[in-house]
């Protein structure tokens, strides 16, 4: 298949961007980084500069990959990442547009690749449980209910990337955060500061410039691991309940 | 040189704990003056880091990644095993030990292997406790499955997503220990080299990414946890930024590396399917707890299936060859992966693999579904339930124990696994090789010591599956914040260490001067081709199967490529920028020289063990035959100067409590 791709270039930071145009010959059991490999290959070998996008492990669990594709976050298909999503979903002859994901808390780097850093941040506030190691008693020592562990475990499932700041209108974090207080917090390990843990993270939230969630909901539809926004409504609850424990 | 593995006195099961009690310990007063510089955040590198705070030290972590979270520890699927014996089948610390010690071949050093199983229960406990979300019994307590090479249900686990889960546990304790101000995080930071100062490792040079600017870092030690070598393979499943460029630069610097050749070769991989392949996906070991491996027994019908005239469901029960059974009754599917791996390549190599590629076998649920669908009608009170409930009941088990790999497979291939059967092959997934170190986990470079992959130690010459989590997170969390105080205790007096010194300008320079060659030569070829061209050499000569002739032709073409890349390599871009390709330039450079090393072991070790399969050396039957008199040693390389030879020095493996023996799996 041949394809056009309209590429976002931009050199830095802090310099001007535009969308360049490319051809590229794909095939459809290529995944689509595998089609951007093709084409930076052809642009090496014109003596060009390669579009830089950031990605590793390229089979969905690591988070990196993080691009716009036709204005959705990670592409058309739901539950996917950029680089499990693979070229047979495209036609010979469409155009395609690439973008990074754009938020304020979320600058470009270079080309498609955004300083998510922000995200490290929100969880260095408190998205942990303070136990040192060598501490712990045995592990079933903590009965958890079967159902409840696996709740936890949908919403510890969270590969980090950023889709749904991407994806919300208003720039907003409140599906990572809500994934990781939800993931601890309905853990009996992780109740004990759950309070504390819920005010740190939204603080963070707030200063690294999210945006307020106004439940439009779209995080969900783009989280590549489907995430539930029920998880947002969780994180509320305990927000309000942590406003009336604080001193 | 002598190498000393400095394993302590005492009865094997003692060693450890008289250990922790001599050790020399460091005041807190002193640990919060003595720098620590952890160059790596997976598994190994976060829970060192995160435990090195906790403790007081001051600590650096870099990693190349934009967070530390993206480590491929993440992509680890199948479990982790700890000896709890919660399911009361005989397990036990010694039976952990034993497997692992016979899974590698009888290749890895007791006492290490020993202590590693010892501490594989702590390990289960600190995850829980950070809020790893193992799979759990409807009672509530923590579930185990079984993986290759063992006859008992060790293996914990977090759906498809063990490494994920455990990999995010660490991550928020050395998160904790960054807000806590005991770790320093660097991200988008890639050691380019090791600094030695008077004989001891001191320091790194390092270049971020996203400036480009070429730094020095200094402390007092340096850890590295930077994880496996299989990219040398181009093709393998690890992630694309895997490298072995820290632990290389080690080597540059008169570290030993222990065992290059030792690669594991994983059985089940989604198999190439053209040119343009980046990289290749695992599907877990766990899979072949329900899943069987066959392929069609007449050559006739895999023909049919290779032009897909026929499919596997038109292949009757009768005309089905389960190699993996047939061949191996008492561990059946689940033989350790090197026994698997090579079996599914005699079997293609027969003409009977089922790919248009002829380079695939299926992995096969159809009998685990109508099982568990008959166990759940049963259950559901159907006393004569039709196929058509079997087989819905049957694939909703299946879906809650493996869904998310079913899916996965599904979106790289298009093709419905609960349909018709995977179609599996094996690809380069680990390495058992790595820098060598004694017990204390520490190189013969004073206060440089290498943890999880990046090291040697455990594994000998195969791996058993879910040991590399374990081994990874005993590393970090429970060996090394002892060990290190052996060489930190004598340390007190060094002051901080001063990044201005000579040792540090010149590395720093060197460093400069190679990103300027890599930027000068602008030739005609990418580096991605040179990877590629070497992953092939690699593939074909020091793969799966490897003999004397094909390994020294492997020799000498990787030694040309390497002339050819500084001769012919085209980087675009500069070195003061985020720059991708001059990242990967300098990784593809490292492993032209590694291959070369990795060959030569090969070449050396005239015997078949695990991973390691010469075709000189094998049984009537084709199983590895070893060579116990002349190669039961580890095999530490020294080549700080590629113009001479690499150097072996040979550390003797004494058996004291395993008999040594044949390794059987029938």
């Amino acid at each position: 298949m041949e394809l056009q791709l309209k590429i976002w270039r931009q050199k830095k930071a802090d310099s001007p961007g535009g969308f360049e145009v490319y051809r590229v010959k794909a095939n459809e059991h290529m995944s689509f980084l595998e089609m951007l490999d093709v084409l930076n290959e052809q642009l090496i070998a014109e003596r060009k500069e390669p579009v830089a996008f950031d990605h590793d492990c390229r089979e969905g669990i690591c988070g990196a990959c993080s691009m716009v594709i036709n204005g959705r976050p990670h592409g058309p298909n739901q539950g996917t990442t950029t680089c499990q999503l693979h070229m047979r979903f495209f036609k010979d002859g469409d155009v395609i547009t690439v973008e990074p994901f754009q938020a304020r808390a979320f600058p470009v780097i270079k080309d498609l690749v955004v300083d998510r850093s922000s995200f490290d941040r929100i969880i260095q506030a408190g998205g942990y449980i303070s136990v040192n190691t060598g501490q712990p008693v045995d592990g079933n020592a903590i009965a958890i209910e079967r159902d409840t562990a696996s709740m936890a475990f949908d919403a510890a499932a969270c590969i980090g990337c950023g889709a749904c700041v991407a994806a919300c209108p208003n720039g907003s974090a409140m599906l990572f955060v809500a994934a990781k207080v939800s993931h601890l917090g309905l853990l009996p390990q992780g109740k004990i500061e759950q309070d504390g843990r819920v005010q740190k993270m939204v603080a963070q939230m707030d200063e690294e410039g999210f945006g307020n969630c106004s439940n439009v909901a779209a995080c969900e539809a783009e989280c590549p691991k489907q995430i539930s926004v029920s998880n947002i409504a969780r994180l509320n609850r305990a927000l309000i309940a942590a406003s009336f424990q604080s001193s | 040189m002598k190498l000393d593995a400095k394993i302590p006195e005492g009865s094997l099961d003692q060693k450890w704990t008289q250990y922790k009690s001599r050790v020399p310990l460091v005041s807190p007063a002193n640990k919060r003056k003595l720098e620590v510089i952890v160059v790596g955040s997976g598994l190994a590198g976060a829970s060192a880091a995160a435990s090195l705070g906790e403790l007081g030290y001051q600590v650096k972590c870099f990693t190349f990644h934009d967070s530390p979270r993206r480590a491929h520890s993440i992509a680890a699927q199948g479990g982790i095993n700890a000896a709890k014996n919660y399911m009361n089948d005989g397990d036990s610390v010694y039976r952990l030990f034993y497997d692992t010690i016979k899974g590698g071949d009888y290749r890895a050093r007791e006492a290490n292997v020993y202590r590693l199983a010892e501490v594989s229960n702590a390990i289960i406990d600190q995850a829980v406790a950070q809020g790893v979300p193992f799979a759990r019994e409807y009672g509530g307590l923590l579930e185990n499955r079984s993986f290759g090479g063992v006859q008992v249900s060790r293996t914990f686990y977090a759906r498809g997503q063990t490494g994920q889960q455990l990999l995010i546990g660490a991550y928020q304790a050395l998160s904790r220990q960054i807000s806590l101000g005991t770790v320093k995080m660097y991200n988008r930071h890639e050691m380019l080299d090791l600094v030695v100062v008077d004989g001891k490792a001191r320091g790194i040079i390092a270049r971020n990414l996203i400036t480009g600017a070429v730094e020095r870092y200094a402390a007092h030690c340096v850890v590295l946890a930077t994880g496996g070598y299989g990219n040398v393979f181009y093709l393998s499943t690890n992630a694309m930024g895997c490298n072995a460029t820290a632990i290389w630069k080690a080597v540059r610097n008169g570290a030993f590396l222990g065992n290059p050749c030792f690669t594991q070769i994983h059985p089940t991989c989604i198999p190439v399917s053209g040119d343009y392949q980046s990289k290749l996906t695992l599907m877990s070991e766990s899979l072949r707890n329900d899943g069987r491996v066959w392929v069609p027994a007449r050559k006739e019908d895999a023909e049919a299936i290779r032009r897909r005239q026929k499919s596997a469901n038109d292949i009757p029960e009768d005309q089905r060859d389960y190699f993996l059974e047939r061949r191996y009754p008492a561990f059946g599917n689940l033989v350790p992966r090197d026994v698997a791996s090579r079996a599914a390549k005699v079997e293609c190599d027969k003409g009977l693999g089922v790919s248009p590629t002829g380079l695939a076998v299926f992995l096969d649920f159809g009998a685990a579904i109508r099982r568990y669908g008959k166990s759940k009608a049963s259950v559901a009170g159907k006393a004569q339930p039709d196929e058509a409930t079997i087989e819905k009941l049957g694939r909703e088990v299946i879906a809650e124990k493996y869904g998310n790999l079913f899916e996965m497979y599904e979106k790289i291939t298009g093709e419905n696994p609960y349909n018709t059967p995977m179609m599996i092959y094996p690809a380069v997934h680990y390495t058992m090789g790595g820098l060598w170190v004694d017990y204390n986990l520490e190189t013969n470079i004073p206060g440089l010591f290498a943890i999880g992959e990046a090291n040697f130690s455990d594994h000998g010459a195969n791996r058993l599956g879910a040991s590399a989590l374990m081994q990874g997170l005993a590393d970090g969390y429970f060996v090394l914040p002892y060990t290190i105080g052996h060489f930190l205790s004598g340390e007190i007096r060094t002051p901080a260490i001063d990044p201005a010194s000579p040792q540090f300008e010149e590395a720093e320079q060197k460093c400069k001067m190679r990103i300027e060659q890599l930027l000068q030569t602008r030739g005609h070829q990418s580096v991605e081709s040179f990877h590629r061209k070497l992953g092939k050499i690699m593939w074909d000569h020091c793969g799966m199967s490897r003999n004397l002739q094909g390994l020294q032709s492997a020799r000498e073409a990787i030694r040309n490529l390497r002339s050819e890349f500084w001769k012919d390599v085209f980087v675009p871009g500069r070195a003061d920028e985020f720059n991708p390709e001059l990242e990967k330039a300098g990784r593809v450079a490292d492993f032209l020289e590694l291959g070369e090393l990795m060959v030569v072991d090969a070449m050396h070790r005239n015997e078949s063990c695990g991973g390691h399969f010469r075709e000189e050396h094998q049984t009537g039957e084709g199983e590895t035959l070893r060579d116990d008199q002349q190669f039961n040693y580890v095999a530490a390389w020294a080549w700080p100067d590629l113009d001479r030879e690499p150097e072996l020095t040979r550390e003797p493996l004494n058996y004291e409590y395993v008999k040594i023996a044949t390794r059987s799996y029938k």
